[in-house]
């Protein structure tokens, strides 16, 4: 959990508006990937984020880009760490995310309450709404997400995966 | 940081290259799997695998304290110091080899996983707390294909079969006893204690396959002590070979 203290920290605004590099409408902060902005008394920061799967390949992208643009605010000294625990959950990201992501087209994954990954009743086809949809593959283009296919538009889509 | 236990290090490592290997040989199937939806599942279930990997390398150099780090550890020791179950180092250049690998890999790796939620060392429980979420993905997926493929046609049912007993001799080294001191100081996961429980998940899902457990005698393994199958070296050449050509190249 973030302390308010913490979320209402001028490093943290910062940090809050890095994309994420492969679907980036979200944030690190919608997606609840973004643990602790912590600031020092001699202003140095030091950045908590999770990954989102163990072999996110987007780490890397967005710590770099942490440390570029909190060390362009003035922050002379930056430090990005990965922090495993507690275990991301999809149930992390953001309302506001959820809606980011709809509005983009991946369909939002159901929440998970901690429990076993199971299988959706019915996903929405994030274009036209309908819930006639099928799974073609249950890896998509990235490994948050599965491909599906909307029977009603026939359009493709992806769906952000339970985790 | 101090190493109470001498065979920590060693014991993590053995998780590490499980996961490293399995994954260098998921991503031989890029560009050949069946269907273009397969190439990205197969790759999708390596990068978890390897994300996996990455942490445990990293843990297993801080405990070995030498100062190596995941890369020193993937890129730079010699076959002999790999310390992986030979179930994962083959080539499976056959799709139904490598779906019955994925099964009873995923099995195990998903027990595996789940009892290092309760153990004392913190960066394992950690890595399982991610970890074990992805694998039901892959046992999941595995499940689908080994289903399809075993209660198919004769010619899959064939092949499927033929698969199992292909990699059956080398299951019962996933459940080789480790050290015991570790698993009493509550930070190793006992793999004889789970044995049953993998052993049980494979086997209802060969059951709904119309498949049948191999009979056959297990290999003698050996792989946790860094006695490799022949085709090792090659797969670990495979790997090492841009990191020892461009010592210090970034990609
Ligand atoms: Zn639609």
């Amino acid at each position: 959990m973030v302390s308010t203290q913490t979320r209402r920290s001028a490093a943290w605004a910062l940090a809050a508006e890095v994309p994420d590099p492969e679907i980036p409408v979200v944030t690190i902060e919608d997606l609840g990937i973004l643990r602790d902005v912590a600031e020092d008394d001699r202003g140095w920061v030091h950045v908590q984020v999770t990954p989102t799967y163990s072999g996110c390949p987007a780490m890397d992208a967005i710590a770099d880009d942490l440390q570029e643009r909190l060390t362009a605010a003035g922050y002379q000294h930056v430090d990005v760490e990965f922090v495993l625990s507690p275990a991301w959950t999809t149930d992390d990201i953001s309302q506001a995310g959820l809606a980011k992501l709809e509005a983009y087209g991946v369909a939002p994954p159901s929440p998970t309450r901690g429990g076993p990954v199971g299988l959706a009743l019915s996903v929405r086809c994030p274009q036209c709404g309908s819930p006639d949809t099928r799974e073609t593959s249950r890896f998509g283009s990235t490994a948050c997400k599965s491909l599906w296919v909307c029977r009603s538009c026939q359009e493709p889509f992806d769906r952000f995966k339970p985790l | 940081m101090t190493e109470p236990f001498p065979g920590h290090a060693d014991y993590v490592l053995g998780l590490a290259d499980d996961a490293l290997v399995s994954a260098q040989r998921m991503g031989w199937w890029i560009s050949r799997a069946p269907e273009l939806e397969e190439d990205v599942a197969l790759a999708n279930i390596g990068l978890d695998q390897l994300g996996q990997a990455r942490a445990l390398l990293a843990h297993a150099g801080r405990l070995e304290g030498d100062g190596r780090g995941e890369d020193d550890l993937a890129y730079w020791r010699d076959e002999r110091e790999f310390r992986c179950v030979h179930l994962v180092e083959r080539p499976q250049a056959d799709f139904g080899v490598a779906m019955a690998r994925l099964l009873v890999f995923a099995c195990y790796q998903a027990e595996l996983y789940a009892a290092l939620l309760s153990s004392a060392d913190e960066t394992l429980t950690g890595v399982a707390g991610k970890a074990v979420k992805e694998v039901a993905y892959h046992v999941d997926h595995a499940h689908h294909w080994v289903v399809r493929l075993g209660d198919g046609t004769d010619e899959s049912r064939a092949r499927m079969q033929a698969a199992l007993d292909a990699e059956w001799p080398y299951v019962e080294e996933l459940f080789t006893p480790v050290d015991p001191a570790l698993v009493g100081a509550g930070i190793a996961a006992d793999p004889t204690a789970f044995r049953a429980a993998v052993l049980e998940r494979v086997a209802e899902v060969l059951d709904e396959a119309t498949l049948s457990v191999p009979e056959v005698t297990p290999r003698l393994g050996g792989g946790r002590r860094g006695l490799h199958t022949e085709d090792f070296g090659y797969v670990v050449a495979e790997m090492q070979h841009l990191a020892r050509s461009h010592p210090g190249a970034r990609w």
